[in-house]
């Protein structure tokens, strides 16, 4: 843990790094797609984590095998505008990724500065970043559990999608949990719900209307 | 509506089960009543079976609150038309609750017995159902065999649901596309209109002040939200009442009433204080299906045991084994399963004891066995530890996004509190985890505590310092304001606490029908309750 000053002046650093990171890596140059999407990508899969989508993915680091919460959609969650994040997002970024500079600096870390710098940590210096922004408190950490549950409800909820639609279309989060089919006609309805047995004896105070005396 | 300012005699806010009952009451006596709602009108044909945003968040709150985080609805028909439908009346003993405090934080005289026959009111009105174990859906079975199986008891829930009706389909979060979900929208609501009671959706109360106006006590202002994005304004307006009821929840009364200090005069200082989340300590566990199948004996279709989660009625079990009078206080509660839906999902730990602790890879490995998860609800006795603090500018709060909210509510369990989480955990735990059958886990990914069922943070007693009302619900020091919410409830109740807000609202509504009647308005202080 390095002392909270030094800290301070390291982050000061690394956004200022992370400020000019445009600069140094003309959009001809830039390896990804755009910095907001590749930084915010690679957050989701450090939340839910998936393989890599192709040889050679920067953004996906393929910590585990089958999908995560960029096949997801994570990316359409963070823009939804009934999320009402997008406004956040360039301060996000900035914000995730001076954090990953200054974990860069702290851990003697070489950064490929053609893609930002949360994107060209591993895995584990990626999750150790995300811990460290999860960490601190009020509104503030509210903001990082919201970008962090928006991985999640993309991968666990397709929260930008109309659930029937997601899951007949195979969803990625959808079919790894196992959500349920609905009926041809779109709506869920189980007629198999019970065991119907009686499965254990009821409390011997128990009222005629079924409560608790 | 004038241009100057429209009039009442009855001035309700809030269309929950706190706002309905005594509208109907009210109304059905012969008073002129206008309901106040925040949310939008939905119905049935409205509600959907779907967790895309935009959807389910139109009519749900969730309340980021410092250490807490709060569940709650907003429609015209409050909590009711999101809420599980769990009907349970409190144990007795929770009528003699003493807390911290070392006396009894009930009013005198209102004990369970007393409580009863409102109780029935309300259970004929709705109508609860008993469920039998055909009734009871796979998990709230397997919970039940699970008990069994570790020497306890285990009852069926009694619901709010026409059990004819329902598909189980575990969607009732968005409210029930088939009607069968029993809210406000199907009894005392459509009651109150028939007798001439009008409900006024997104009109969003913001304070309350004296009324100059000779004959009328109230002055309400409100604001008029946009349908589509509440954080916009559409108009604003005032209505003057002879009577106001505060039924705007347990989390919008407090805000409400603090901001009308300064219009009121004051407001006694125990408003916004000994907040309780009903003791709520949610958790999970995540069943083995051979051990399901072998040491439980389900099965419930060739080769598979559960893997259940998503299929039925959110509550269908709970055990009332810890419900035990003779036990100590704090150290009481009830264990109950219960389906949280996919959109909680970030919240569980995953099971293992390497950081990080609810997301990552071994999170999504957990997720994986997400229909052998069983999510489970234990309902404890806090110590009413929760306060606000600085009031919103506008509303109950600061409203982020479309369901996304910050309220300045501060919940810190005590020491008392959290022996009675901790007695819970184990109690959970040894009967999860005995002989197998799976691995209890903690809920860690959010705030300490997670409440669906936030209460008493203007509520009744005897006391003036720690209660903001008589026990006949009014205000104190202000005759006519009367509060019959959640909030009006003085303590955790050890079960979900619907039918004692619902049983507490139909007790109130005669005493305030007196009081109108006291003012020279023509008003039946009882009335058959509705269909009666």
């Amino acid at each position: 843990m390095i002392p909270t000053l030094s800290r301070r002046r390291l982050l000061q650093t690394a956004a200022a790094a992370v400020a000019v990171l445009p600069l140094v890596t003309p959009d001809s140059a830039y390896a990804g797609t755009s910095i907001q999407r590749d930084t915010l990508e690679a957050f989701a899969d450090t939340v839910v984590p998936g393989a890599k989508r192709f040889a050679g993915d920067r953004i996906v680091a393929g910590a585990t095998a089958g999908p995560g919460a960029v096949d997801a959609g994570a990316w359409l969650l963070y823009n939804d505008p009934d999320v009402g994040l997008a406004v956040a997002i360039p301060g996000l970024v900035a914000a995730i990724n001076a954090e990953a500079a200054a974990y860069a600096l702290t851990h003697r870390t070489l950064l490929d500065v053609r893609v930002p710098p949360f994107v060209a940590l591993d895995f584990d210096a990626r999750t150790a970043v995300v811990g460290q922004l999860l960490r601190g408190s009020g509104v503030v950490q509210l903001l990082w559990y919201a970008v962090a549950a928006m991985a999640m409800l993309a991968f666990h909820t397709a929260g930008h999608l109309d659930t029937a639609a997601a899951v007949r279309a195979g969803h990625p989060g959808l079919a790894w949990l196992g959500f349920p089919l609905p009926d041809p006609d779109g709506i869920w309805r189980f007629p198999d719900f019970s065991y119907r047995q009686e499965l254990a004896a009821l409390h011997p105070l128990t009222t005629n209307t079924g409560n608790p005396a | 509506m004038s241009a100057i300012c429209e009039r009442t005699d009855v001035l309700v806010i809030g269309t929950g089960f706190g706002g309905a009952i005594p509208a109907y009451n009210l109304a059905a006596g012969g008073a002129k009543v206008i309901m106040l709602e925040r949310g939008p009108e939905l119905g049935a044909a409205d509600f959907t079976q779907s967790l895309e945003i935009g959807g389910y968040t139109r009519i749900v709150d969730l309340i980021q609150g410092n250490g807490i985080q709060v569940v709650a609805g907003n429609c015209v028909g409050g909590s009711s038309v999101v809420y599980f439908a769990a009907s349970l009346r409190a144990p007795s003993f929770v009528f003699e609750r003493r807390g911290s405090a070392g006396r009894r934080l009930w009013p005198s005289g209102l004990t369970r017995s007393a409580l009863d026959p409102w109780y029935d009111r309300v259970e004929a009105t709705i109508p609860v159902a008993q469920q039998s174990w055909d009734d009871v859906p796979y998990a709230g079975g397997v919970w039940a065999a699970a008990c069994a199986n570790a020497g306890h008891t285990c009852n069926p829930v009694p619901l709010a649901v026409d059990l004819e009706h329902c598909t189980n389909c575990n969607w009732m979060l968005n409210g029930c596309r088939f009607d069968a979900k029993r809210s406000m929208l199907l009894n005392y609501l459509p009651a109150a209109r028939a007798h001439g009671a009008q409900v006024r959706p997104l009109h969003e109360v913001q304070s309350i002040a004296k009324s100059l106006t000779p004959g009328y006590r109230y002055r309400v202002d409100y604001t008029v939200v946009d349908a589509s994005d509440y954080r916009i304004p559409a108009g604003a307006g005032s209505i003057e009442a002879k009577v106001v009821i505060v039924a705007a929840g347990t989390m919008g009364t407090p805000v409400i009433l603090k901001r009308s200090g300064l219009g009121l005069g004051s407001v006694p200082s125990a408003v916004g204080k000994y907040f309780s989340p009903n003791g709520d300590r949610v958790s999970m566990a995540v069943l083995d299906e051979g051990a399901v199948g072998n040491v439980l004996g389900l099965e419930r279709a060739p080769g598979t045991a559960y893997e259940a989660f998503p299929i039925g009625k959110p509550i269908g079990s709970m055990s009332y084994d810890y419900l035990d009078p003779a036990r100590p206080e704090f150290e009481r509660f009830g264990l109950q399963q219960i389906y949280f839906p996919a959109i909680t999902n970030l919240l569980p730990e995953d099971g293992t004891p390497a950081a990080p602790d609810w997301y990552g890879v071994d999170k999504k490995l957990l997720s994986q066995r997400w229909r052998s998860w069983l999510t489970l609800l234990a309902m404890t006795e806090d110590d009413n530890e929760g306060q606000w603090g600085v009031l919103p500018p506008t509303g109950n709060f600061l409203r982020v996004a479309s369901s996304a909210v910050v309220s300045s509510l501060t919940y810190q369990p005590n020491a008392n509190t959290r022996r009675g989480f901790a007695a819970s955990d184990a109690a959970l735990r040894s009967i999860i985890e005995k002989d197998g059958i799976g691995k209890h886990l903690d809920w860690v990914g959010g705030q300490p505590v997670l409440s669906a069922h936030p209460l008493a943070s203007c509520r009744l007693g005897d006391d003036p310092a720690t209660s903001a009302l008589g026990p006949d619900h009014q205000l104190r020091g202000h005759a006519g304001l009367f509060v019959t919410d959640g909030s009006a409830v003085p303590t955790s109740l050890t079960v979900n606490p619907s039918l004692t807000i619902a049983a507490l609202a139909e007790r109130a509504s005669p005493g305030i029908a007196r009081f109108a009647r006291s003012l020279g308005l023509d008003v039946a202080a009882s009335v058959p309750p509705p269909g009666g």
